[in-house]
Protein backbone atom coordinates (compact mmCIF):
# COMPACT_ATOMS: atom_id res chain seq x y z
CA UNK A 1 0.00 0.00 0.00
CA UNK A 2 2.12 2.86 -1.17
CA UNK A 3 1.28 6.38 -0.17
CA UNK A 4 -0.64 5.47 2.97
CA UNK A 5 0.45 7.33 6.11
CA UNK A 6 -0.82 6.19 9.50
CA UNK A 7 -0.15 7.33 13.04
CA UNK A 8 -1.80 5.91 16.14
CA UNK A 9 -2.81 7.13 19.58
CA UNK A 10 -3.25 4.13 21.80
CA UNK A 11 -4.91 4.31 25.21
CA UNK A 12 -4.23 1.43 27.59
CA UNK A 13 -5.67 0.99 31.05
CA UNK A 14 -2.98 0.23 33.60
CA UNK A 15 -3.86 -2.75 35.76
CA UNK A 16 -3.51 -1.08 39.15
CA UNK A 17 -5.63 -1.93 42.17
CA UNK A 18 -6.82 1.64 42.65
CA UNK A 19 -7.60 4.64 40.47
CA UNK A 20 -5.03 7.22 39.39
CA UNK A 21 -5.92 9.97 41.86
CA UNK A 22 -8.05 8.27 44.54
CA UNK A 23 -8.10 4.95 46.41
CA UNK A 24 -11.31 3.63 44.81
CA UNK A 25 -10.86 0.05 43.65
CA UNK A 26 -10.64 -0.51 39.88
CA UNK A 27 -12.09 -4.01 40.25
CA UNK A 28 -15.65 -3.08 39.34
CA UNK A 29 -16.24 -5.61 36.58
CA UNK A 30 -18.87 -7.57 38.48
CA UNK A 31 -20.44 -4.62 40.29
CA UNK A 32 -23.26 -2.28 39.36
CA UNK A 33 -22.82 1.29 38.09
CA UNK A 34 -21.54 4.02 40.44
CA UNK A 35 -20.42 1.60 43.16
CA UNK A 36 -16.68 2.41 42.91
CA UNK A 37 -16.71 6.18 43.23
CA UNK A 38 -15.73 8.75 45.84
CA UNK A 39 -15.69 12.54 46.10
CA UNK A 40 -12.40 12.71 44.16
CA UNK A 41 -13.43 10.73 41.07
CA UNK A 42 -16.88 12.33 41.15
CA UNK A 43 -15.22 15.74 41.02
CA UNK A 44 -16.97 17.04 44.11
CA UNK A 45 -15.83 20.49 45.28
CA UNK A 46 -12.93 20.68 47.69
CA UNK A 47 -11.30 17.37 46.77
CA UNK A 48 -7.64 16.93 45.92
CA UNK A 49 -5.99 14.33 43.69
CA UNK A 50 -3.20 12.11 45.09
CA UNK A 51 -1.07 10.29 42.51
CA UNK A 52 -0.96 6.47 42.55
CA UNK A 53 2.72 5.45 42.69
CA UNK A 54 2.08 2.08 41.04
CA UNK A 55 0.39 3.72 38.06
CA UNK A 56 3.45 5.91 37.53
CA UNK A 57 5.80 2.95 37.87
CA UNK A 58 3.79 0.91 35.38
CA UNK A 59 3.90 3.79 32.91
CA UNK A 60 7.66 4.06 33.41
CA UNK A 61 8.09 0.35 32.69
CA UNK A 62 6.34 0.85 29.36
CA UNK A 63 8.46 3.93 28.60
CA UNK A 64 11.62 1.99 29.33
CA UNK A 65 10.57 -1.06 27.30
CA UNK A 66 10.07 1.19 24.27
CA UNK A 67 13.35 3.07 24.73
CA UNK A 68 11.78 6.44 25.59
CA UNK A 69 13.55 9.30 27.27
CA UNK A 70 12.15 10.14 30.70
CA UNK A 71 12.69 13.83 31.49
CA UNK A 72 13.81 14.73 35.00
CA UNK A 73 10.51 16.44 35.62
CA UNK A 74 7.05 16.04 34.14
CA UNK A 75 3.76 17.69 34.93
CA UNK A 76 0.01 17.10 34.91
CA UNK A 77 -2.29 19.50 33.06
CA UNK A 78 -5.99 20.16 32.89
CA UNK A 79 -7.80 19.64 29.63
CA UNK A 80 -11.06 21.56 29.85
CA UNK A 81 -14.27 20.48 28.16
CA UNK A 82 -17.83 19.68 29.10
CA UNK A 83 -19.16 16.20 28.69
CA UNK A 84 -21.27 14.15 31.13
CA UNK A 85 -18.62 11.43 31.44
CA UNK A 86 -16.19 14.03 32.84
CA UNK A 87 -17.50 15.09 36.25
CA UNK A 88 -14.94 17.83 36.99
CA UNK A 89 -15.38 19.65 33.67
CA UNK A 90 -11.73 18.84 32.94
CA UNK A 91 -9.57 15.77 32.53
CA UNK A 92 -6.26 15.55 34.36
CA UNK A 93 -3.77 14.55 31.68
CA UNK A 94 -0.31 15.58 30.58
CA UNK A 95 0.22 18.16 27.89
CA UNK A 96 3.49 19.91 27.16
CA UNK A 97 5.57 18.07 29.77
CA UNK A 98 4.70 14.38 29.38
CA UNK A 99 6.18 11.47 31.30
CA UNK A 100 8.21 10.14 28.36
CA UNK A 101 9.41 11.32 24.95
CA UNK A 102 10.68 9.59 21.83
CA UNK A 103 11.46 5.89 21.74
CA UNK A 104 10.31 3.31 19.23
CA UNK A 105 8.47 0.03 18.75
CA UNK A 106 9.94 -2.60 16.45
CA UNK A 107 7.52 -4.53 14.26
CA UNK A 108 7.69 -6.70 11.18
CA UNK A 109 7.14 -4.29 8.30
CA UNK A 110 5.14 -5.14 5.18
CA UNK A 111 8.33 -5.94 3.29
CA UNK A 112 9.07 -8.66 5.87
CA UNK A 113 11.96 -6.68 7.33
CA UNK A 114 12.13 -5.28 10.83
CA UNK A 115 10.71 -1.79 11.00
CA UNK A 116 11.09 0.86 13.68
CA UNK A 117 7.97 2.86 14.40
CA UNK A 118 8.99 5.97 16.29
CA UNK A 119 7.06 7.15 19.30
CA UNK A 120 6.25 10.78 19.83
CA UNK A 121 5.45 10.50 23.52
CA UNK A 122 3.84 8.52 26.32
CA UNK A 123 1.76 10.27 28.93
CA UNK A 124 -0.46 9.37 31.89
CA UNK A 125 -4.07 10.48 32.21
CA UNK A 126 -7.35 9.56 33.86
CA UNK A 127 -10.09 7.64 32.07
CA UNK A 128 -13.49 9.36 31.89
CA UNK A 129 -16.69 7.64 33.00
CA UNK A 130 -18.82 5.46 30.79
CA UNK A 131 -21.96 6.55 28.95
CA UNK A 132 -24.79 4.15 28.23
CA UNK A 133 -27.64 4.77 25.81
CA UNK A 134 -30.69 2.61 26.29
CA UNK A 135 -32.24 1.26 23.15
CA UNK A 136 -29.15 2.14 21.13
CA UNK A 137 -27.39 5.46 20.71
CA UNK A 138 -29.70 6.83 18.05
CA UNK A 139 -32.98 6.43 19.86
CA UNK A 140 -32.12 7.20 23.49
CA UNK A 141 -33.53 10.49 24.77
CA UNK A 142 -30.93 10.83 27.53
CA UNK A 143 -27.51 9.53 28.53
CA UNK A 144 -26.87 7.30 31.54
CA UNK A 145 -23.55 7.81 33.30
CA UNK A 146 -21.50 5.29 35.26
CA UNK A 147 -18.47 6.82 37.00
CA UNK A 148 -16.86 3.51 38.02
CA UNK A 149 -14.33 3.96 35.21
CA UNK A 150 -13.81 7.64 36.02
CA UNK A 151 -10.22 8.06 37.21
CA UNK A 152 -8.84 4.67 36.09
CA UNK A 153 -5.20 5.20 35.07
CA UNK A 154 -4.45 5.24 31.35
CA UNK A 155 -1.32 5.68 29.36
CA UNK A 156 -1.59 7.23 25.95
CA UNK A 157 1.09 6.14 23.52
CA UNK A 158 1.41 8.37 20.47
CA UNK A 159 3.31 7.15 17.43
CA UNK A 160 4.85 9.18 14.65
CA UNK A 161 3.12 8.72 11.27
CA UNK A 162 5.48 5.86 10.43
CA UNK A 163 2.99 3.11 9.58
CA UNK A 164 2.21 2.38 5.94
CA UNK A 165 -0.68 -0.08 6.05
CA UNK A 166 -3.54 -1.35 8.22
CA UNK A 167 -1.61 -4.62 8.65
CA UNK A 168 1.37 -2.79 10.09
CA UNK A 169 -0.97 -0.94 12.44
CA UNK A 170 -2.45 -4.23 13.63
CA UNK A 171 0.99 -5.73 14.13
CA UNK A 172 2.07 -2.72 16.16
CA UNK A 173 -0.96 -3.02 18.43
CA UNK A 174 -0.44 -6.76 18.84
CA UNK A 175 3.20 -6.26 19.70
CA UNK A 176 2.28 -3.50 22.11
CA UNK A 177 -0.35 -5.68 23.79
CA UNK A 178 2.08 -8.57 24.17
CA UNK A 179 4.73 -6.26 25.63
CA UNK A 180 2.27 -4.77 28.12
CA UNK A 181 1.38 -8.28 29.25
CA UNK A 182 5.04 -9.23 29.63
CA UNK A 183 5.54 -6.07 31.70
CA UNK A 184 2.61 -7.18 33.87
CA UNK A 185 0.94 -3.77 33.69
CA UNK A 186 -2.14 -4.63 31.67
CA UNK A 187 -5.16 -6.95 31.83
CA UNK A 188 -6.35 -7.82 28.32
CA UNK A 189 -9.52 -9.42 29.70
CA UNK A 190 -10.89 -6.07 30.85
CA UNK A 191 -13.43 -4.67 28.45
CA UNK A 192 -12.24 -1.51 26.75
CA UNK A 193 -8.77 -1.80 28.26
CA UNK A 194 -7.17 -0.84 24.94
CA UNK A 195 -8.62 1.89 22.74
CA UNK A 196 -7.17 3.41 19.62
CA UNK A 197 -7.52 6.62 17.65
CA UNK A 198 -5.89 6.54 14.22
CA UNK A 199 -4.75 9.33 11.92
CA UNK A 200 -4.70 8.25 8.30
CA UNK A 201 -4.05 9.99 5.03
CA UNK A 202 -3.03 9.30 1.46
CA UNK A 203 0.24 11.10 0.77
CA UNK A 204 -0.41 14.62 -0.51
CA UNK A 205 -3.97 14.77 0.85
CA UNK A 206 -5.67 15.86 4.07
CA UNK A 207 -5.65 13.53 7.03
CA UNK A 208 -8.63 12.10 8.87
CA UNK A 209 -8.77 11.07 12.50
CA UNK A 210 -10.74 7.92 13.32
CA UNK A 211 -11.93 7.67 16.90
CA UNK A 212 -13.63 4.99 18.92
CA UNK A 213 -11.71 1.91 17.82
CA UNK A 214 -12.12 -0.24 20.89
CA UNK A 215 -10.52 -3.51 19.84
CA UNK A 216 -7.20 -4.20 18.24
CA UNK A 217 -8.91 -6.30 15.61
CA UNK A 218 -10.98 -3.22 14.80
CA UNK A 219 -7.89 -1.19 13.95
CA UNK A 220 -7.18 -3.05 10.73
CA UNK A 221 -10.84 -2.99 9.70
CA UNK A 222 -11.34 0.70 10.41
CA UNK A 223 -8.18 1.71 8.55
CA UNK A 224 -8.88 -0.52 5.57
CA UNK A 225 -12.34 0.96 5.22
CA UNK A 226 -11.09 4.52 5.63
CA UNK A 227 -8.29 4.12 3.07
CA UNK A 228 -10.72 2.72 0.52
CA UNK A 229 -13.09 5.63 1.20
CA UNK A 230 -10.33 8.23 0.78
CA UNK A 231 -8.95 6.55 -2.37
CA UNK A 232 -12.34 6.53 -4.01
CA UNK A 233 -12.86 10.23 -3.20
CA UNK A 234 -9.51 11.06 -4.76
CA UNK A 235 -10.26 8.94 -7.80
CA UNK A 236 -13.46 10.90 -8.35
CA UNK A 237 -11.56 14.15 -7.99
CA UNK A 238 -13.19 15.03 -4.63
CA UNK A 239 -10.94 16.52 -1.96
CA UNK A 240 -10.55 14.54 1.26
CA UNK A 241 -11.86 16.71 4.05
CA UNK A 242 -9.87 17.12 7.23
CA UNK A 243 -12.26 15.76 9.83
CA UNK A 244 -12.85 13.40 12.72
CA UNK A 245 -14.79 10.24 11.98
CA UNK A 246 -16.15 7.53 14.23
CA UNK A 247 -15.57 3.83 13.73
CA UNK A 248 -18.80 1.85 13.68
CA UNK A 249 -17.64 -1.55 14.90
CA UNK A 250 -20.72 -3.59 13.91
CA UNK A 251 -20.56 -2.42 10.31
CA UNK A 252 -16.79 -2.10 9.95
CA UNK A 253 -17.22 1.42 8.55
CA UNK A 254 -16.46 4.97 9.63
CA UNK A 255 -18.94 7.82 9.72
CA UNK A 256 -18.53 11.57 10.07
CA UNK A 257 -18.95 12.72 13.65
CA UNK A 258 -22.35 14.31 14.01
CA UNK A 259 -21.05 17.36 15.82
CA UNK A 260 -18.39 18.89 13.63
CA UNK A 261 -15.44 18.87 15.97
CA UNK A 262 -13.64 22.07 15.17
CA UNK A 263 -10.18 22.54 16.55
CA UNK A 264 -11.24 22.41 20.19
CA UNK A 265 -9.97 24.99 22.56
CA UNK A 266 -9.18 22.81 25.55
CA UNK A 267 -7.46 25.66 27.42
CA UNK A 268 -4.77 23.39 28.84
CA UNK A 269 -2.94 24.68 31.88
CA UNK A 270 -0.74 23.06 34.56
CA UNK A 271 -2.77 21.21 37.18
CA UNK A 272 -2.57 23.51 40.22
CA UNK A 273 -3.40 20.70 42.67
CA UNK A 274 -0.42 18.57 41.63
CA UNK A 275 3.15 19.86 41.75
CA UNK A 276 5.52 18.48 39.11
CA UNK A 277 6.55 14.85 39.23
CA UNK A 278 10.24 13.88 39.44
CA UNK A 279 10.56 10.23 38.44
CA UNK A 280 13.52 9.91 36.07
CA UNK A 281 15.57 8.18 38.79
CA UNK A 282 12.80 5.63 39.31
CA UNK A 283 12.82 4.93 35.57
CA UNK A 284 16.56 4.36 35.64
CA UNK A 285 16.19 1.83 38.47
CA UNK A 286 13.62 -0.33 36.66
CA UNK A 287 14.77 -3.79 35.62
CA UNK A 288 12.81 -5.10 32.71
CA UNK A 289 11.77 -8.74 32.32
CA UNK A 290 12.52 -10.68 29.13
CA UNK A 291 10.34 -9.05 26.45
CA UNK A 292 8.59 -10.76 23.49
CA UNK A 293 11.31 -10.15 20.87
CA UNK A 294 14.07 -11.51 23.10
CA UNK A 295 12.01 -14.52 24.09
CA UNK A 296 11.16 -15.24 20.46
CA UNK A 297 14.83 -15.27 19.58
CA UNK A 298 15.62 -17.50 22.56
CA UNK A 299 12.88 -19.98 21.56
CA UNK A 300 14.41 -20.25 18.09
CA UNK A 301 17.91 -20.81 19.39
CA UNK A 302 17.29 -22.81 22.56
CA UNK A 303 14.48 -25.05 21.30
CA UNK A 304 15.10 -25.01 17.54
CA UNK A 305 11.59 -23.72 16.78
CA UNK A 306 10.49 -22.34 13.42
CA UNK A 307 10.11 -18.55 13.28
CA UNK A 308 6.33 -18.98 13.06
CA UNK A 309 6.10 -21.24 16.08
CA UNK A 310 8.44 -18.98 18.04
CA UNK A 311 6.28 -15.98 17.20
CA UNK A 312 3.02 -17.70 18.06
CA UNK A 313 4.25 -19.18 21.32
CA UNK A 314 5.64 -15.89 22.61
CA UNK A 315 2.40 -14.03 21.82
CA UNK A 316 1.58 -13.75 25.51
CA UNK A 317 3.55 -14.58 28.63
CA UNK A 318 1.13 -17.24 29.89
CA UNK A 319 1.39 -19.17 26.63
CA UNK A 320 5.17 -18.87 26.51
CA UNK A 321 5.47 -20.16 30.07
CA UNK A 322 3.09 -23.02 29.33
CA UNK A 323 5.19 -24.03 26.35
CA UNK A 324 8.40 -23.95 28.39
CA UNK A 325 6.77 -26.13 31.03
CA UNK A 326 5.73 -28.82 28.55
CA UNK A 327 8.66 -28.52 26.10
CA UNK A 328 10.44 -31.48 27.74
CA UNK A 329 12.92 -33.41 25.61
CA UNK A 330 11.00 -32.87 22.36
CA UNK A 331 10.33 -29.12 22.16
CA UNK A 332 9.53 -29.23 18.44
CA UNK A 333 6.78 -31.80 18.99
CA UNK A 334 5.50 -29.74 21.94
CA UNK A 335 5.56 -26.55 19.85
CA UNK A 336 3.59 -28.20 17.06
CA UNK A 337 0.94 -29.50 19.41
CA UNK A 338 0.62 -26.30 21.41
CA UNK A 339 0.69 -23.86 18.47
CA UNK A 340 -1.14 -25.85 15.82
CA UNK A 341 -3.65 -27.87 17.84
CA UNK A 342 -4.10 -26.74 21.43
CA UNK A 343 -4.52 -23.04 20.58
CA UNK A 344 -7.23 -23.82 18.03
CA UNK A 345 -9.10 -26.03 20.48
CA UNK A 346 -8.86 -23.36 23.20
CA UNK A 347 -9.99 -20.63 20.82
CA UNK A 348 -12.97 -22.70 19.85
CA UNK A 349 -13.89 -23.05 23.52
CA UNK A 350 -13.06 -19.42 24.36
CA UNK A 351 -10.66 -20.54 27.05
CA UNK A 352 -7.27 -19.20 28.10
CA UNK A 353 -4.15 -21.35 28.11
CA UNK A 354 -4.07 -20.99 31.89
CA UNK A 355 -7.00 -23.39 32.11
CA UNK A 356 -4.94 -26.31 30.81
CA UNK A 357 -2.97 -28.46 33.24
CA UNK A 358 0.62 -28.68 31.95
CA UNK A 359 1.07 -32.13 33.53
CA UNK A 360 -1.83 -33.57 31.58
CA UNK A 361 -0.69 -31.96 28.38
CA UNK A 362 2.79 -33.37 28.93
CA UNK A 363 1.24 -36.81 29.41
CA UNK A 364 -0.52 -36.43 26.06
CA UNK A 365 2.78 -35.44 24.41
CA UNK A 366 4.44 -38.51 25.93
CA UNK A 367 1.73 -40.75 24.41
CA UNK A 368 2.30 -39.17 21.01
CA UNK A 369 6.08 -39.27 21.19
CA UNK A 370 6.18 -42.94 22.16
CA UNK A 371 3.84 -43.77 19.29
CA UNK A 372 1.24 -45.27 21.62
CA UNK A 373 -1.46 -43.19 19.96
CA UNK A 374 -1.76 -41.71 16.48
CA UNK A 375 -1.94 -37.97 15.80
CA UNK A 376 -5.61 -38.39 15.05
CA UNK A 377 -6.27 -40.05 18.39
CA UNK A 378 -4.16 -37.33 19.99
CA UNK A 379 -6.62 -34.68 18.88
CA UNK A 380 -9.52 -36.78 20.18
CA UNK A 381 -7.83 -37.30 23.54
CA UNK A 382 -7.00 -33.59 23.80
CA UNK A 383 -10.63 -32.64 23.22
CA UNK A 384 -11.84 -35.04 25.88
CA UNK A 385 -9.21 -33.84 28.36
CA UNK A 386 -10.20 -30.22 27.70
CA UNK A 387 -13.90 -30.86 28.08
CA UNK A 388 -13.77 -33.14 31.09
CA UNK A 389 -11.61 -33.99 34.03
CA UNK A 390 -9.87 -37.08 32.75
CA UNK A 391 -6.17 -37.90 32.46
CA UNK A 392 -5.00 -38.62 28.88
CA UNK A 393 -3.81 -42.10 29.91
CA UNK A 394 -7.28 -42.85 31.26
CA UNK A 395 -8.94 -41.65 28.06
CA UNK A 396 -6.70 -43.85 25.92
CA UNK A 397 -7.48 -46.79 28.19
CA UNK A 398 -11.24 -46.19 28.32
CA UNK A 399 -11.65 -45.75 24.56
CA UNK A 400 -9.04 -48.32 23.59
CA UNK A 401 -7.16 -45.77 21.53
CA UNK A 402 -3.69 -47.26 21.90
CA UNK A 403 -2.15 -48.04 18.54
CA UNK A 404 -3.39 -51.50 17.71
CA UNK A 405 -1.09 -54.44 17.25
CA UNK A 406 -0.64 -56.11 13.90
CA UNK A 407 -3.29 -58.76 14.46
CA UNK A 408 -6.21 -56.40 14.85
CA UNK A 409 -5.22 -54.34 11.82
CA UNK A 410 -4.69 -57.46 9.72
CA UNK A 411 -8.12 -58.74 10.72
CA UNK A 412 -9.71 -55.39 9.86
CA UNK A 413 -7.98 -55.38 6.45
CA UNK A 414 -9.28 -58.86 5.71
CA UNK A 415 -12.80 -57.90 6.75
CA UNK A 416 -12.81 -54.76 4.65
CA UNK A 417 -11.57 -56.62 1.58
CA UNK A 418 -14.43 -59.09 2.05
CA UNK A 419 -17.07 -56.44 2.73
CA UNK A 420 -16.32 -54.02 -0.11
CA UNK A 421 -15.84 -56.11 -3.24
CA UNK A 422 -16.72 -53.25 -5.56
CA UNK A 423 -13.89 -51.05 -4.26
CA UNK A 424 -11.54 -54.02 -4.37
CA UNK A 425 -12.53 -54.65 -7.97
CA UNK A 426 -12.06 -50.95 -8.82
CA UNK A 427 -8.58 -51.01 -7.35
CA UNK A 428 -7.68 -54.10 -9.22
CA UNK A 429 -9.06 -52.52 -12.39
CA UNK A 430 -6.36 -49.89 -12.02
CA UNK A 431 -8.27 -47.16 -10.18
CA UNK A 432 -5.66 -46.54 -7.52
CA UNK A 433 -7.81 -44.08 -5.58
CA UNK A 434 -10.06 -46.88 -4.43
CA UNK A 435 -7.38 -47.83 -1.92
CA UNK A 436 -8.03 -44.62 0.00
CA UNK A 437 -11.64 -45.60 0.43
CA UNK A 438 -10.61 -49.02 1.72
CA UNK A 439 -8.06 -47.46 4.05
CA UNK A 440 -10.83 -45.23 5.42
CA UNK A 441 -12.92 -48.30 6.17
CA UNK A 442 -10.03 -49.94 8.02
CA UNK A 443 -9.50 -46.78 10.03
CA UNK A 444 -13.18 -46.79 10.93
CA UNK A 445 -13.01 -50.39 12.13
CA UNK A 446 -9.90 -49.76 14.19
CA UNK A 447 -11.16 -46.36 15.47
CA UNK A 448 -8.26 -44.62 13.84
CA UNK A 449 -5.59 -46.49 15.73
CA UNK A 450 -3.84 -47.92 12.71
CA UNK A 451 -0.76 -46.03 11.67
CA UNK A 452 -1.91 -44.37 8.45
CA UNK A 453 1.54 -44.43 6.80
CA UNK A 454 1.85 -48.13 7.28
CA UNK A 455 -1.76 -48.93 6.52
CA UNK A 456 -1.51 -47.93 2.84
CA UNK A 457 1.41 -50.26 2.27
CA UNK A 458 -0.21 -53.17 4.11
CA UNK A 459 -3.51 -52.77 2.27
CA UNK A 460 -1.70 -52.76 -1.07
CA UNK A 461 0.16 -55.91 -0.05
CA UNK A 462 -3.05 -57.62 1.05
CA UNK A 463 -4.84 -56.69 -2.17
CA UNK A 464 -1.92 -57.95 -4.24
CA UNK A 465 -1.82 -61.25 -2.37
CA UNK A 466 -5.55 -61.80 -2.40
CA UNK A 467 -6.01 -61.88 -6.10
CA UNK A 468 -4.20 -61.06 -9.25
CA UNK A 469 -3.93 -57.46 -10.42
CA UNK A 470 -5.16 -57.14 -13.95
CA UNK B 1 -7.72 43.59 23.25
CA UNK B 2 -10.52 41.08 23.29
CA UNK B 3 -13.69 41.81 21.34
CA UNK B 4 -17.27 40.71 21.94
CA UNK B 5 -16.98 37.84 19.50
CA UNK B 6 -14.12 36.33 21.50
CA UNK B 7 -15.97 36.79 24.79
CA UNK B 8 -18.95 34.98 23.26
CA UNK B 9 -16.73 32.09 22.13
CA UNK B 10 -15.06 31.70 25.50
CA UNK B 11 -18.43 31.86 27.25
CA UNK B 12 -19.52 29.01 25.00
CA UNK B 13 -16.44 26.92 25.88
CA UNK B 14 -17.05 27.59 29.57
CA UNK B 15 -20.71 26.65 29.13
CA UNK B 16 -22.05 29.91 30.55
CA UNK B 17 -24.67 32.14 29.02
CA UNK B 18 -24.16 35.89 28.85
CA UNK B 19 -27.21 37.98 27.93
CA UNK B 20 -26.57 40.12 24.84
CA UNK B 21 -27.25 43.37 26.70
CA UNK B 22 -24.53 42.53 29.24
CA UNK B 23 -21.99 41.73 26.57
CA UNK B 24 -20.38 45.19 26.33
CA UNK B 25 -19.88 45.34 30.09
CA UNK B 26 -18.39 41.83 30.17
CA UNK B 27 -16.03 42.67 27.37
CA UNK B 28 -14.75 45.72 29.25
CA UNK B 29 -14.25 43.62 32.42
CA UNK B 30 -12.59 40.85 30.48
CA UNK B 31 -10.06 43.28 29.09
CA UNK B 32 -9.45 44.78 32.52
CA UNK B 33 -8.61 41.30 33.88
CA UNK B 34 -6.21 40.72 31.03
CA UNK B 35 -4.55 44.02 31.89
CA UNK B 36 -3.85 42.67 35.39
CA UNK B 37 -2.12 39.67 33.85
CA UNK B 38 0.05 42.01 31.84
CA UNK B 39 1.23 43.45 35.14
CA UNK B 40 2.06 39.92 36.32
CA UNK B 41 3.93 39.31 33.07
CA UNK B 42 6.38 42.09 33.99
CA UNK B 43 7.68 39.74 36.73
CA UNK B 44 9.44 37.70 34.05
CA UNK B 45 9.78 33.96 33.58
CA UNK B 46 10.41 32.95 37.20
CA UNK B 47 7.95 30.31 38.28
CA UNK B 48 7.09 28.49 35.06
CA UNK B 49 8.77 25.10 35.11
CA UNK B 50 10.43 25.85 38.39
CA UNK B 51 7.78 25.02 40.93
CA UNK B 52 9.54 24.35 44.19
CA UNK B 53 7.38 21.48 45.40
CA UNK B 54 7.22 18.01 43.94
CA UNK B 55 4.41 15.54 43.98
CA UNK B 56 4.47 12.93 46.70
CA UNK B 57 2.82 9.70 45.60
CA UNK B 58 0.52 7.38 47.52
CA UNK B 59 0.46 3.58 47.76
CA UNK B 60 -1.86 1.55 45.53
CA UNK B 61 -4.07 0.43 48.43
CA UNK B 62 -7.85 0.39 47.89
CA UNK B 63 -10.11 2.11 50.38
CA UNK B 64 -13.90 1.90 50.53
CA UNK B 65 -15.88 3.94 48.04
CA UNK B 66 -19.10 5.83 48.77
CA UNK B 67 -22.42 4.01 49.14
CA UNK B 68 -24.34 4.27 45.92
CA UNK B 69 -27.35 5.88 47.62
CA UNK B 70 -25.07 8.70 48.76
CA UNK B 71 -23.70 9.12 45.25
CA UNK B 72 -27.10 9.21 43.63
CA UNK B 73 -28.47 11.58 46.27
CA UNK B 74 -26.34 14.29 44.64
CA UNK B 75 -27.63 13.57 41.14
CA UNK B 76 -30.56 15.54 39.72
CA UNK B 77 -31.94 12.30 38.26
CA UNK B 78 -30.98 8.65 38.18
CA UNK B 79 -32.09 5.36 36.64
CA UNK B 80 -31.02 1.80 37.47
CA UNK B 81 -28.00 3.02 39.43
CA UNK B 82 -26.85 5.34 36.63
CA UNK B 83 -26.85 9.11 36.77
CA UNK B 84 -29.19 10.53 34.19
CA UNK B 85 -27.79 13.28 31.99
CA UNK B 86 -28.93 15.20 28.93
CA UNK B 87 -28.43 13.15 25.79
CA UNK B 88 -25.03 13.50 24.16
CA UNK B 89 -23.44 11.51 21.40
Amino acid sequence: MSGVVIGLEIHCQLDTRTKLFCPCSTDYRDDGPNTHVCPVCLGLPGTMPAVNRTAVEYALRVAKAFHCEVPVECEFSRKNYFYPDLPKGYQITQYDRPLALGGYIEIEGDGGLEKRVRLTRIHIEEDPGRLVHKGGGDRARYSLVDYNRSGVPLIEIVTDPDLSSPKEARRLIEHLRATLEYLDVYDPEKEGSLRVDANVSIAGHERVEIKNISSYRGVEKALTFEITRQRSLIRRGVAVERETRHFVEERGTTRASRTKVEEHDYRYFPEPDLPPLRVADRAAAIELPELPAARRERFRVQYGLSPNHARTLTGNPGLAEFFETVAGDDPVLAATWVADTLLGELNYRGRPVGSVGPARFSALLALLKSGRITDRSGVEVLRIVLDGDEHPDAVVERLGLAVTGDDTVSAAIAEVIAEFPQAVADYRAGRGNAINYLAGQVMKKTRGQADPRELGRRLADALAEDGPCT
Amino acid sequence: MVDEGEVRRIAGLADIQIPEDEMPAFTVQFNRILDYFEVLDTLGEAGAGERALHTVMRDDEPRPSLAREAVLANAPADEDGFIKAPRVM
